[in-house]
């Protein structure tokens, strides 16, 4: 179990990497939809062979949810808004990647750090999650676009949920149809959005949404 | 009986989604907001039985913010009907910028300020903190969609900050909510479950690092929805581009719910002893977001905006009401009551001056007295009531936290805290002056025939505040006590 475990973490630490280093919107959404079905594999690769309903059930789910049905909505919304299909970031894509590289080794010292009560499965996971969170917070503040901040939120959301597994939290199915529920909910109400800023300013760069601010008189 | 205060408002606004009478709707709105305020008041009567294996329960806390929220919504959807038959239907010119825009579908609006009352109920009772955490987000998805009923692009920058900086605040609540899974985790695998019962009853057994650490991400996570400072950057875009009927329930009862967010991590912080840790991170984002809204409110042009930079300051009050403990944590639930009543007839008010006077900026309102002698004078009364003077309930709930600072020794708070509310004043006074007296410009006639609700329900807020200021029922005195008691 051990080896898959860690192959599956490392692919993921590569699609932070995707996410940072890709030009293209249509890469980046097929990164996040792997990094969704990863997460999948990971939740289920860790139930350690007592297969339990719920354990298969619920991790299945989110991978189709965040793997392809939340993939379909933003590839419709990046359609809708007939965006070009760059990424335009405000920083290059060289920069990003060395601040993926410092993401990285911030996410191993902390992940070294945290003395967790039972000692998870594998010794990256908790890095890996820090890490995956970290990429997306650098996606939603260098990026110009309305979609690749809704990319972002994904990664960090992401990386929480992956967080939640490498302790291997069992929340009740409730309250985890619930977190996916609303992460649906978000990125469906942030599509709607972003159609209506394509339509409004003819594109979805977020910089040009600043008609409200305070100036400090 | 809790099932209901959450599915009745779900159901109504299901179906009013698909109601094309725009009559049935406004009727079906009204129902329901009256029938949740009447079930929220007989729970004060009748202690409602524990739903879901107790994960849904009312205590004084959860009662108080829930009583609060469903009361406000019964007063905003009445403001809400009337303000929406004289609302146009057909696209109309934008005052600020003369771009032609149509609103929301009325269908869709009636709809999500219903979904918004059921997940802010949610949160209400909710005991189990990663449910109170599906319910704090889901108040979010519901509301964004309020702040763009005017589709023009500036409501949409608006609407799209608040979804972005929320949600991505919110995720760091989840972190927080893992943290403290952790944290309760014991060494040997067995792990206390996520209600709060539990959790309080437990909190000595809890790792206690792990528990500072999920305290700060909840703050910081529930924080950035609360609007403390710095994370307030969305409030102020939000509450001026909203319709005020939105404005002012997210002032008065959204910000309470997130506020309950921390405050059920401070719940199991202070019966974990770590309540000297909280605290003084409560003071600190507390005293910052108070002088934060002094700096903002200080010189600003846009009424709304300044009533949302007020909305900052009194969060930071509650902050260091709960941080300062004692006296101040009653202080703080008194105040919060106080601040959403007070500050939801403010935006109502504010509403009605924006339909006559057609700008946002306080220059452009003058003689506010004579052209909307009852707005005018809720205006006036308003602006002193929030801003602490007596005999109005803020000046209570605020003076009631002061003297908690001064008797415990903690003169520095009890300073900056008095001068920052000082410097409020005058900042907040002489535009608002302005705005009520002196003559009204040439083509601003008196408007005849204005729906008698849109100052009746302000009117009626304006004399509860008064009333909380003269005479606190002793009902309400002893469940605020209750609920500040597990404050620390």
């Amino acid at each position: 179990m051990g080896q898959l475990i860690n192959s599956i973490l490392v692919l993921l630490m590569l699609t932070g990497f995707m996410l940072l280093g890709s030009s293209r919107l249509a890469a980046c959404i097929r990164t996040i939809a792997i990094q969704g079905l990863l997460l999948g594999f990971l939740a289920i690769s860790m139930q350690d062979g007592d297969w339990t309903i719920s354990g298969v059930l619920l991790p299945t789910t989110s991978a189709v949810v965040k793997g392809v049905v939340l993939p379909w909505l933003l590839f419709r919304a990046m359609r809708e808004a007939d965006t070009a299909r760059e990424v335009e970031p405000f920083i290059s894509y060289n920069l990003s990647i060395i601040a993926g590289a410092a993401a990285l080794a911030l996410s191993l010292w902390l992940g070294a750090r945290l003395q967790l009560p039972n000692q998870p499965a594998s010794s990256l996971l908790v890095p890996t999650a820090f890490f995956t969170s970290l990429v997306g917070m650098i996606v939603i503040a260098s990026r110009r676009k309305a979609l690749t901040q809704v990319l972002g939120y994904l990664a960090l959301e992401n990386g929480v949920y992956a967080f939640g597994t490498a302790v291997a939290l069992h929340l009740p199915v409730l309250v985890e149809l619930g977190i996916l529920l609303d992460v649906f909910v978000a990125v469906f109400v942030m599509g709607i959005a972003m159609f209506h800023i394509s339509r409004e300013f003819n594109h979805i760069d977020t910089d040009k949404l600043a008609a409200l601010t305070d100036r400090l008189r | 009986m809790i099932f209901l205060l959450i599915i009745m408002p779900v159901c109504a606004g299901t179906v009013a989604f698909f109601l094309e009478s725009d009559r049935l709707r406004r009727i079906l709105l009204l129902s329901v907001a009256v029938a949740q305020a009447v079930l929220s008041l007989t729970t004060w009567i009748v202690q409602p039985a524990p739903a879901l294996g107790g994960w849904l329960a009312e205590d004084a806390l959860g009662k108080m913010i829930d009583t609060l929220t469903n009361v406000l919504f019964l007063a905003v959807s009445f403001y809400a009907v009337a303000y929406l038959r004289e609302e146009r239907k057909q696209p109309h010119s934008d005052f600020v910028e003369g771009v032609f825009f149509s609103n929301a579908r009325e269908a869709s609006f009636t709809a999500c300020l219903l979904f918004f009352l059921a997940a802010m109920n949610l949160v209400a009772v909710s005991q189990q903190l990663a449910l109170l955490w599906v319910a704090v987000e889901a108040t979010t998805l519901a509301s964004a969609p309020l702040i763009y009923f005017h589709r023009h692009h500036r409501s949409l920058e608006a609407t799209w900050k608040y979804l972005l900086i929320c949600s991505v605040g919110i995720a760091f609540a989840l972190l927080g909510i893992f943290f403290l899974a952790v944290a309760a985790t014991n060494p040997d695998g067995s792990a206390i479950s996520l209600m709060l019962h539990d959790l309080q009853s437990n909190a000595h057994h809890l790792n206690a690092p792990w528990l500072k650490a999920a305290f700060v991400l909840l703050l910081v996570g529930y924080g950035t929805k609360m609007g403390l400072a710095p994370f307030h950057t969305w409030l102020p875009d939000a509450h001026s581009e909203a319709p005020s009927i939105a404005s002012a329930l997210l002032s008065g009862a959204l910000l309470n719910c997130a506020f309950l967010g921390i405050l059920r991590a401070q719940e199991i912080c202070v019966a974990g002893g770590l309540g000297d840790f909280s605290d003084r991170l409560l003071l600190a984002f507390g005293l910052i977001s108070m002088a934060v809204a002094a700096i903002f409110i200080s010189g600003q042009t846009d009424y709304k905006r300044m009533l949302a930079y007020s909305s900052v300051e009194h969060m930071g009050i509650l902050a260091v009401g709960v941080g300062l403990g004692g006296a101040a944590a009653f202080g703080a639930m008194l105040h919060v009551i106080n601040h959403s009543l007070t500050k939801a007839m403010l935006f109502l008010v504010a509403g009605n001056f924006l339909a006559v006077y057609r700008t946002k900026n306080t220059k452009g309102v003058a003689g506010a007295l004579s052209v909307l002698p009852v707005s005018g004078m809720l205006w006036l009364l308003g602006l002193f009531a929030i801003t602490g003077s007596p005999p109005f309930g803020p000046f209570l709930s605020e003076f009631t936290i002061l003297k908690a600072a001064l008797d415990q020794g903690q003169t520095f708070v009890a300073v900056v805290y008095l001068a920052i509310l000082a410097i409020i004043l005058a900042a907040m006074a002489a535009p608002a002056l302005a705005m009520a007296q002196g003559t009204p410009s040439e083509h601003i006639g008196v408007t005849p025939g204005r729906e008698i609700a849109l100052t009746a329900v302000p009117a009626i807020l304006g004399i509860v505040v008064l009333a909380m200021g003269v005479y606190v029922p002793s009902v309400l005195t002893r469940v605020l006590r209750e609920a500040a008691h597990f404050l620390g």
